[in-house]
Order: structure tokens, then sequence, then C-alpha cells
């Protein structure tokens, strides 16, 4: 069985409070990991400064070429991970197994951590705008056009609290590595493999390991990270993300509320982006921030969600291999019941109705996990607290709202894709505070253009642009 | 027999079993004491007419603790408190220390002498090495109606030292933890950490301590970034507990924290582990060679632990097995015949210094684990 261990700044930690990963379907220990306590990380983190000057040894151009190469690495190669080699098809089915992903969701999550690392060049360039990288590592620089930008590392590390269901999320903290900025990670209990196997790519493809810390551990560790680092990024609940609210030195990232917005203009011809409506509630089995949880239109709300219902209603569990699985299981039963509980309520709001009743039980009990199996619920009025609901599972509320009340009335949405031809529309909604990503058109609301920035830009977040003048020194008078 | 009962060398076994006849002679007369009409306290008087025995006839040793119901500490919450003072104790002065209290009612227990005599047997156990005679103290834990305070001031007084205290709410801290105000928490911390590095430098030659495991933490690492250690302010001996320790825990502080182990770093630290019911288990030394595992025992005959079977409270599990741990108080002041504590462990055998039962491994109980806030100091 794989042992994980901590690692402190590239050294190896051998902890001696091993905690089980285990089969989300059997219960069975897969693998074991050693955890550390807020000491432990705390007093790494008085040494985070090490990370940072270890990456500073190579220019951004080495550490993006570096990264190229541990993309290659991470998507297909055998890496040391733990104290076992792992093959890409052990991490998949590591990954499915503890996470309750089914293996093609794995591998398709694989594939896209892989990419945005093997195409950082164009991602930083793009975030930067086109900024020479080496005003990063210098802190100042001529930007062409006579006049000295600065940007000043506000950290020598990011921090992270990483979440144990969302292999995709990793996407979000690979730029450190070519900004030089290190990484203190802990990693999710059910979800240690991406982290493990990405910083093995990376030191695999020559990037220092002093610039790697790996803390897997309870809240203590967790807590310690996001304390003790001047910028963190965190993943969790609403809650999470209030308690962390102002403070410009954590990124907080929760639930996405992500919607589909039809304007007057085009809900008639509603047909015409079912595919893009279905994909977008379905796709990753419903788990991610940016999938569709809400879709606004003012009329044919009933026809849109009956026809969504009749796509993904028959969805059924299937074995994790299986290439058709669609369902994630959920690996703590009691999130799969509480959360079926909560829709429950919702239900009982007069004016909010079920739209996938008629396509069996939706909640599938097993001895160690449970699932959820997709629900459709249409919604008479934005009034309906279902207009509101986000939940980790393909679950969607159709909406009937007036155009004109829709923007004031969406609130937070992580992405909105817009569809319309009305120009007015068009601007009101990106004009839309409500709304970060924006897709104008029939863009499913998870598909990601990596060149833009997601939920603020990584840059802004580790840099910050301030003055930097300069003027020559006087010769100092000769003393004899 | 198992093979580690088989293991237990003839020495220890026979010490064992005397150990087990004066449990069994204390438990009679702790017995005697508290349904006696003239001795016991209000309550278990009053309990005794529920009883389907009668304790002063059917407890013929420590084993016939059985047949009592378990003690719910639900019955410690809410007055009057002077229900539990025996009537063999009337007219003494009475303490009363609390536990819980974040919300709603605490439990309360009334202590008349019974910290004070736990701690000085505790004191026994201690190194005058480490633990100098005449030198004082710093309590670096909670404040208020608890126990713990209170105790560790008699323990420097008993040792001919004074002791320093700090203010500590910990009702306030686990208030922070639930309203999620974790930058209130961390300065609170620091307000603590402040407090003791007050007292640490304003010449007072305190060479011993109390600390939970977190404030030790925070201690060390505060002691650090002013350029200065545990070692270098004057600190010899540790005691530690009130909280969850962890083998983990105790390597990190033993290796990071003290310069290691005592012979190297100069600095005695052990776990103990206890609370309000019970009073205070001692730890078997603790050592790197043994993966610094942390075996408790409970200072028999005034306090008894056992290691008890998940499906049946009354059966104690194998040696080396796992199990709930349930704590028996036995003194003159505080009768409890079986309490389950919110922990579990592995039991652990007798040994020369302690020849009878100990628990290692405590951790939460698994079935509460996910509801308890643990460490919040």
């Amino acid at each position: 069985m794989i042992t994980l261990q901590p690692l402190r700044w590239g050294k190896p930690y051998e902890s001696i409070e091993l905690k089980d990963v285990v089969h989300f379907d059997t219960g069975e220990p897969i693998a074991k990991f050693g955890t550390v306590g807020g000491g432990i990380v705390g007093r790494d983190m008085k040494k985070a400064d090490k990370a940072r000057e270890a990456l500073l040894k190579y220019s951004c151009a080495e550490l993006i070429e570096m990264s190229k190469k541990a993309a290659d690495l991470f998507e297909n190669a055998e890496l040391p991970v733990g104290d076992s080699m792992q093959s890409v098809d052990q991490f998949v089915h590591q990954q499915s197994a503890s996470t309750g992903l089914p293996e093609h969701m794995c591998r398709s999550n694989l594939k896209k951590n892989s990419f945005v690392l093997s195409n950082m060049d164009e991602i930083l360039d793009c975030l930067t705008r086109g900024l020479d990288l080496s005003i990063l590592s210098k802190g100042y620089g001529e930007e062409g056009r006579g006049v000295i930008v600065s940007y000043q590392a506000q950290t020598p590390i990011l921090g992270a609290v990483l979440p144990n269901n969302s292999p995709g999320v990793h996407t979000l903290w690979l730029p450190a590595i070519p900004l030089q900025i290190g990484l203190a990670l802990k990693p999710g209990s059910q979800e240690p493999w991406t982290p493990y196997r990405m910083v093995s790519a990376f030191i695999e493809a020559g990037v220092p390991a002093e610039a790697f810390g790996l803390y897997p551990g309870g809240h203590d560790a967790g807590g310690a990270i996001m304390a003790k680092t001047s910028r963190s990024m965190i993943f969790g609940s609403a809650q999470t993300v209030a308690q962390h609210a102002g403070n410009p030195k954590v990124q907080a990232h929760g639930p996405g509320w992500s919607k589909i917005l039809i304007g007057d203009d085009v809900v008639d011809d509603w047909e015409m982006y079912l595919d893009m409506m279905v994909e977008s509630v379905l796709s990753n089995s419903g788990r991610s921030c940016i999938n569709c949880s809400g879709i606004w239109a003012s009329r044919h709300t009933r026809e849109i969600a009956q026809a969504i219902a009749e796509r993904i209603g028959p969805v059924d569990v299937l074995p994790p291999t299986d290439e058709n699985a669609q369902l994630a299981a959920f690996t703590v039963p009691a999130m799969a019941t509480g959360t079926y509980a909560m829709v429950q309520q919702d239900l009982a709001e007069s004016g909010v109705t079920d739209m996938t009743a008629d396509y069996g039980e939706k909640l599938i009990e097993r001895e160690h996990c449970a699932y959820l199996r997709p629900m459709v619920l249409h919604a008479d009025s934005p009034d309906r607290g279902v207009a509101m609901k986000e939940y980790m599972f393909p679950f969607v509320s159709v909406v009937e709202c007036p155009q004109a009340e829709m923007l004031r009335r969406i609130g937070p949405t992580l992405v909105g894709t817009v569809l319309t031809r009305d120009q007015n529309f068009s601007r009101a909604a990106a004009a839309c505070v409500e709304i970060d990503r924006v897709n104008f058109g029939p863009i499913p609301t998870n598909r990601l253009n990596w060149l833009q920035p997601h939920e603020g830009n990584i840059i802004d977040f580790l840099f910050r642009s301030r003055a930097y003048q300069v003027a020559d020194m006087p010769v100092a008078a000769t003393t004899a | 027999m198992s093979s580690v009962e088989s293991s237990i060398p003839e020495a220890v076994a026979k010490s064992a079993a005397e150990a087990r006849d004066r449990l069994n002679e204390h438990t009679l007369k702790i017995v005697h004491w508290h349904f006696s009409e003239e001795t016991g306290s209000p309550f278990w008087l009053g309990k005794k007419s529920e009883f389907n025995f009668d304790p002063l006839k059917d407890i013929k040793s420590f084993d016939d603790l059985r047949k009592f119901p378990l003690f719910e500490d639900e019955w410690l919450r809410g007055g009057p408190i002077n229900r539990w003072v025996p009537k063999g104790h009337a007219g003494k002065p009475v303490y009363v220390f609390e536990t819980g209290g974040t919300t709603g009612i605490p439990k309360s227990r009334m202590v008349i002498e019974d910290h004070w005599k736990d701690y000085e047997l505790f004191s026994d156990t201690l190194p005058d090495e480490y633990f100098p005679r005449g030198s004082n103290w710093l309590m670096l834990g909670p404040s208020g109606p608890r126990r713990l305070r209170l105790a560790v001031e008699h323990l420097a007084q008993h040792r001919g030292g004074i002791c320093f205290c700090i203010d500590l709410d910990p009702r306030w801290v686990v208030k922070l933890i639930k309203k999620g105000w974790m930058e209130h928490l961390e300065e609170y911390k620091k307000h603590c950490i402040d407090q003791a590095i007050t007292v640490l430098t304003a010449g007072h030659d305190v060479k011993c301590m109390f600390a939970t495991p977190k404030l030790l933490e925070s201690l060390g690492e505060a002691l650090e970034d002013r350029g200065t250690s545990l070692q270098e302010i004057g600190i010899k001996g540790i005691f530690s507990g009130g909280t969850e320790f962890t083998p983990q825990w105790t390597r990190f502080c033993v290796e990071e924290l003290l310069g290691g182990p005592v012979e190297e770093g100069g600095v005695f630290m052990t776990p103990t582990y206890g609370n309000t019911l019970m009073g205070l288990a001692c730890s078997k030394p603790i050592s790197a060679d043994d993966g610094y595992k942390i075996s408790y025992y409970a200072p028999q005959p005034r306090a008894v632990t056992e290691v008890v079977s998940f499906d049946d409270y009354n059966q104690v599990v194998g040696y080396g097995e796992t199990g709930r741990v349930k704590l028996y108080t036995l003194t003159d002041e505080f009768f409890v015949p079986g309490f389950m504590e919110r922990d579990e462990g592995e039991r652990e055998a007798p040994f020369a210094t302690y020849p009878w039962d100990g628990v290692s491994g405590v951790r939460p109980f698994h079935e509460l684990a996910s509801a308890t806030t643990v460490g919040v100091y």
C-alpha cells in the first residue's frame, strides 16, 4: 500500500501519525498518509524565503520550460509518489477510489491540469498583459514606454488548503512556480493524489525541491498555513468564503452559483442551446463551481426544465470504471442525505416543481457512500429559495424571471453565460458586478479559457504594482 | 492468557495483584462512605433508592462497581451543588470546578481537597532535577472556574514555589472557533502568550511550567521570534495536558521545540491526561525508541481507568486492544462508579512504577469525534 509522507521544503518527513485513505465504496484502506500539526507548519513557514530563493536561481523562462516538462511527466510518466512509483493508470485508479469520481473524469481533470501547465507561457503572457517576466523576478524594470514599472512579490510562497473532491481546482495554484513563488500545500485527505503527483512531476522536471511543502493534516495544519503565509487560497463552503471576505491575504474559493441567462430575444429558440445547458449542468458530475446551477429566462422555463430533465433525469449510477459513468459518489454518505433533505425543503416551497420526479429515486445509499441522481427543479419566480441554491451533484433550477429584473436578482455568479443579441442586455450583463467570468454566446459554463483570469488574477494576488523611482546618485566629494 | 499477559514479569504481576487487593479494599471503604446515612452525599443517598441492590451489602470488590449504572455527567449540570457534598465533610470549605459552559449551564464538580491530594501524588512522580524544589512556576492554561488552575498553583506551592498565572477564558476561545473568527482566535492566543512571556522575562526565576500542547507550541514559537527559547529563558521542566496529546506532537515538541531529548535539550516534558471528574493520570516516560508512545496510568486507587469494549462497557478489552476509556473516581469527596469518557485508546499492561492497567493512544472516541471540539486552547 502506498504511503504518502509530508514534504518539508523538499525534505521528506516521516510522520508517526498515519491516517488511512479509504476506498469510497468498500471502505477498505487504499493508502496511508502521514500527518503533521500546525507547529511543524508554523516552523517551516519561517523558512519560506528559502523556497523563493531556490526558485529565483532560475529565470521565469526556465521555470516555464520546466513546467512544460512537468506537464508531460504529470500526464504520461511513471513518477515517484510517496514510497512507490505511480503510473498514470494507478493515479487515475487511486484518485477515483478515494474521491468517488468516475475514472474518465479523473483522466479529464488530469488532462486539464496538464494542459494548463503546458501552456503556462501563454497563460502568464495573458495574465500579465505581456509583461517581461524578468520584471517580476527583479521587482522592477523598463516596460518600453520609458517608464519604470514595478511589481513587488507580496509573499515568498503561496499557501493552499486544497479540497477533497475537486481535482480540477489544482490549476489555480500551478502558476506560482513559474512566477518563482514557492508552494505550501495542505492536500485534501481524500485527494492527496494531484498535489503529490504534481510536485513529483515538478521536481523530476528540474524545479528545486526546496520550493515545495506538502503538509497533510487536520484543521490545525490548514489553519497554520492560512495564518502563517502572506498569501493563501482555500477551497470550501459559502461559510468559508464569507469568513475570509475582505481579507487581502486570502483568496477563498467556494460555491460558484454559475448561471445561464437567456435573453428575451432568443428564448423562443431555447432548444438550440439545450446541449450547451445539459453539459453545463452535468459535466464533472455537477461538482464544480463552474457547473451551472441556475438557468434564468422570462418564458419557456417549464419547457426548458422539462427538456433538461428528459436528458439528465435518467442518468443512473454506474461503476467508476465505466466510460459512461456520469455520477460521482458522495464519499461521506451523510453529505448526500443532508443535501437531499435540503432539496426536499426547496421543493416544499409553493411554486417549485421537481421536473425529474418521474425518473425514480434520487438518493442512492450504499454501505460506505451515497449518490444523488440528477435533479432539475422549476421555480416560477426568483423569489423562490431554490433560485439561489447550488449543490454538489448535477442539480439546476430553471427560474422564471423577467429579463428586466434578471441582473438585479441573480446574485453572485462565478460564470455567467449570457445568450442574447440584444446590445442593451449585453452591455448591462457586461457591467453587472455580480458576474465574475462572463461568456457571451453559447459557451458552456464549465468551459474555461485559461488565458483569462479566474476569480481574480493570480498576478494581482501575488504581486503588487507600485511606484519605483530611480535617480542617479551624485558623485561623492573626494576626500583627501 | 494473552501473550502480553504472559510477558508481564513475575514481580510486576505480584505487585499488580497487591495493587488490586488495595483497590478492592479502597472500593469497599469508599462505597461505605458515600452510601452511609452519616457520611454520604444527598445525591448518592437519593440515588440509592433507585438501585435494585444495596451498595452497602452487595459491593464487595472493585468489579462489583459494575452493578451501578454508568455515571452520567449530565447529573452535574445545574444545582444545587450542595447535593454532592458528602455529609461526612459538612462544614468544610468547598470549591466548585466547571467544565463546558460555553453555552448553557456548565457541569460542576465540588471539591474540597481532592485536587491538592491528586497533585501532591503527581508531584512525587516529577524528577527534582528538572522540577527543582523551591523554583517558581508558570501556569499557561485556562483560568476561571477550572480545577487545573488551582491544582497547578497548589503543585507549585507544595514543591516550595510560587505559581504565576495568565488570564485565559476557554469558553471565549470555543465561541471564537464556532463563530469562525480565526483572526480573533489568533489574536487571543497572542494575548495569552504575551502574558506568559511577560512573566517569564520579569525576573521571577520561573523554572517549571504547565502548558497545554497548543500554548506550549505557541510559546516556543514566540520565544524563537524574540531570539530566545524555552531553555534560554530558564525553563527546565514542563508538564503538559488539558487537550489531546499525540505521539507525533510529542515528537515535534521534543525534537523541534525543546531541542532534543532531555539529555540534549535540557528540558523535561511529560504528558498528562485528566479531567475535572478524575484528576490526573501520569505518563510512562516517553522516548523516541518507543515511537513517542504515550501511556497513561491513573492514580490508583483514588482513580481508575479501564479500556472497555465498544459493544459492552462492562467488558475490559485485551492488552493492546482498542476500546473506549472508562473512568472511576473513588475518593471520599467524589464517587464515580464508571463514566464513559469521550476518548478511546489501547489497553496497556502494568509495569513496575504503575502496577495496574494503563491506556495509550488516547484520542477522541470515533463515534463522537466529529462533534467534538478538541484542543481549543
